[in-house]
């Protein structure tokens, strides 16, 4: 032990010294998933051999099963953009709950600036506004929800920051306030038929390229800039990030704002998709975000997890659910089988943690 | 029960031999109260360029207090601190850092799920592009600036990479002191750095702390240890109940007098209204 404790020398960086990155094991436990169901496939009586992934009746010039895979992406893409803001929130030691209601109350606000002035020759039965506020560019629309969303992080986060409530108190406060939005803003009417233009935002795979684009950026920003930094450290230890001189709360301000930002932007690609806002969507949209960022190993102390986690986190997802459907389970199985899932992942992971710790 | 070790007097050490500089930091009637607490109350106190003090006194004395105000963890609530020829008033403890005075907390200010130079460099970081809070990270110039940091120091880290929640006791308090050696702070302020630490692990703290004195910088050390404090320190000046009560030069004392002091049997006659 001496050895190690005393003396100079020694410090070059040892690659066997480098930890397992956790990604790898969610990783593995999606190909299992994948497996398990690719097993049952080919055992239960009733699948006929059919293959879950795989391209076994030459549907496709692939060896895969093209569209199950998009239709599994797909089912994801959109609460997976929510995911990328919950795993910030998470790693910076908060939570928040308001993103489900947020997408609610976001769609019927944003639909409201994105509809057509003639639906098929006639006015538009679901006008919201008048004459002013139909057939306007695309960016309407988009900053408008973007705006709201700013504004609703903005005071999650300076709630948070300055009256040291906790985010779950907070952010459940805003889970009621923007779900009473949703229903006010047109007394529970559906806000429909948007321009071509927004139409097209949300279509086909679209869903897909907003929430991989955005994976990868937010990837970028945590691994590479102060802001990323910073959020890893105030998770970690909020204390000794105060002390070292960050500006915890403007930093947590920024946290939320850019959280809820993403959840409004989910609620344009989603109102887009739908064609419509109703003041219900995004029901528990927020805890499976939230469940999304957990399978993926983002630690709900704080200080740990990555995007590159929560997107195999949102694949576990998918797969899943796309799973219970291939082999014929019912969704009340499929429930079941997520809550096993979310509780074990966080039981795997601590063990994971402890044993690292024991071994330093 | 107080929990100084007195069994050990520290005149058996050579003291050093170098020639102190001008004043580096100097405290005029400092004083903190918390609401109808008097934490600190009036003290005076100097450090000279390439001094190494010692601070000692019971749980409560008023070390920490005095500590917190001068790195601006806290408000004075009356007094002047002059550091470096100029009276400053820190808003925070980075405008502290920012003017050359390095802590090393009571509790660790380190990031556990973080990595050494992550650590070296919080709040701080240095960036190749700026842009707000998107600046780009330099992770390359950290990662080198903390190698040369812990070569000048003498830490042994196996693997700079890890995590701190990875490293033993004396690794961390070894990574929490390689920060002042990385921003070539003008004076070092330790509170209590090897409480926590095995016999081992205080060595090299220990060692740590004598190539600070060597490099000629000025520390301020906490500590209950008086075998550390008598081995490392030119000085020691007492505090009691939030004010000073003795300020005795190594070799004018031993433990057994320090001690005295630390519980009220003896207070130097120009500090008598402390009794």
């Amino acid at each position: 032990m001496a050895e190690t404790t005393h003396g100079t020398g020694g410090l070059a960086f040892d690659k066997s010294k480098r930890s397992w990155p956790n990604e790898i094991n969610i990783f593995f436990a999606l190909l299992l998933i994948i497996g398990i169901f690719e097993a049952a496939g080919q055992l239960l009586p009733y699948m006929n051999g059919q293959s879950f992934l795989f391209d076994s009746q030459g549907r496709f010039d692939s060896i895969f099963n093209e569209q199950r895979l998009r239709i599994i992406i797909l089912q994801v893409a959109i609460i997976g953009i929510i995911a990328l803001g919950s795993t910030q929130v998470i790693i910076s030691g908060g939570i928040d709950l308001s993103a489900g209601p947020l997408v609610g109350a976001t769609a019927m606000i944003v639909m409201s600036f994105a509809q057509t002035e003639l639906v098929n020759g006639n006015p538009n039965p679901k006008a919201v506004f008048g004459v002013w506020a139909m057939d306007l560019p695309v960016i309407v629309p988009i900053l408008v929800g973007l705006a709201f969303g700013a504004l609703i992080g903005c005071v999650n986060g300076s709630l948070i920051a300055y009256t040291g409530i906790p985010p779950f108190i907070a952010t459940l406060g805003m889970f009621l306030f923007a779900r009473g939005v949703s229903r006010w803003w047109t007394e529970g009417q559906p806000v429909s038929f948007p321009t071509e233009q927004f139409a097209a935002l949300g279509s086909g795979m679209m869903p897909v390229f907003w929430f991989l684009s955005l994976a990868v950026l937010f990837h970028l920003i945590l691994r590479y800039t102060l802001y990323g930094k910073r959020t890893y450290a105030i998770g970690s230890n909020e204390d000794a990030a105060r002390m070292s001189g960050i500006n915890v709360r403007r930093h947590k301000i920024l946290v939320y704002m850019i959280a809820s930002m993403l959840a409004a932007f989910a609620a344009v690609i989603l109102s887009s998709k739908n064609l419509t806002a109703q003041a219900g969507m995004g029901q528990f949209y927020e805890l499976y975000a939230i469940a999304m960022a957990v399978i993926g190993g983002v630690s709900l102390s704080g200080g740990r997890g990555s995007v590159p986690g929560t997107v195999l986190g949102a694949m576990v997802f998918g797969v899943i659910q796309s799973g219970f459907t291939y082999v014929k389970l019912d969704a009340y199985y499929q429930l079941m089988a997520m809550g096993i899932i979310i509780v074990a992942a966080v039981v795997l992971d601590k063990w994971r943690q402890q044993r690292a710790a024991a071994r330093a | 029960m107080s929990d100084i070790d007195t069994h050990l007097s520290g005149t058996a050490f050579p003291h050093s031999e170098a020639p102190l500089g001008d004043v580096i930091l100097e405290t005029r009637d400092l004083t903190k109260h918390y609401g109808g607490v008097h934490a600190l109350e009036g003290a005076n106190f100097t450090l000279r360029r390439g001094e190494h003090v010692a601070i000692m006194g019971d749980n409560g004395a008023g070390k920490s207090t005095f500590v917190r105000q001068i790195t601006g963890v806290e408000q004075r609530t009356r007094g002047d601190i002059i550091f470096d020829g100029k009276p400053i008033h820190f808003e925070n403890p980075m405008d502290a850092r920012n003017a050359g005075i390095e802590t090393v907390f009571q509790t660790l200010a380190l990031a556990d799920q973080l990595d050494v130079p992550d650590n070296l460099f919080l709040g701080r970081e240095l960036v190749k592009f700026r842009f707000g809070p998107f600046s780009i990270l330099d992770y390359k110039a950290m990662r080198q600036r903390t190698l040369d940091a812990l070569e000048k120091t003498g830490v042994k880290i196996p693997n700079i990479r890890g995590t701190i929640e990875r490293m033993s006791g004396g690794q961390r308090q070894c990574v929490a002191i390689a920060r002042t050696a990385t921003f070539h702070s003008k004076l070092t302020i330790m509170d209590e750095p090897t409480a926590a630490l095995g016999v081992q692990e205080t060595a090299q703290v220990e060692s740590i702390i004598r190539t600070l004195k060597e490099a000629g910088e000025p520390l301020i050390l906490i500590s209950h240890n008086m075998r550390q404090v008598m081995d490392l320190c030119d000085r020691i000046v007492v505090f009691r109940r939030g004010r000073i009560c003795a300020n005795l030069l190594k070799e004018e004392t031993d433990g057994q007098d320090v001690v005295a002091y630390i519980t009220g049997a003896k207070t130097q006659p120009e500090y008598a209204d402390a009794a």
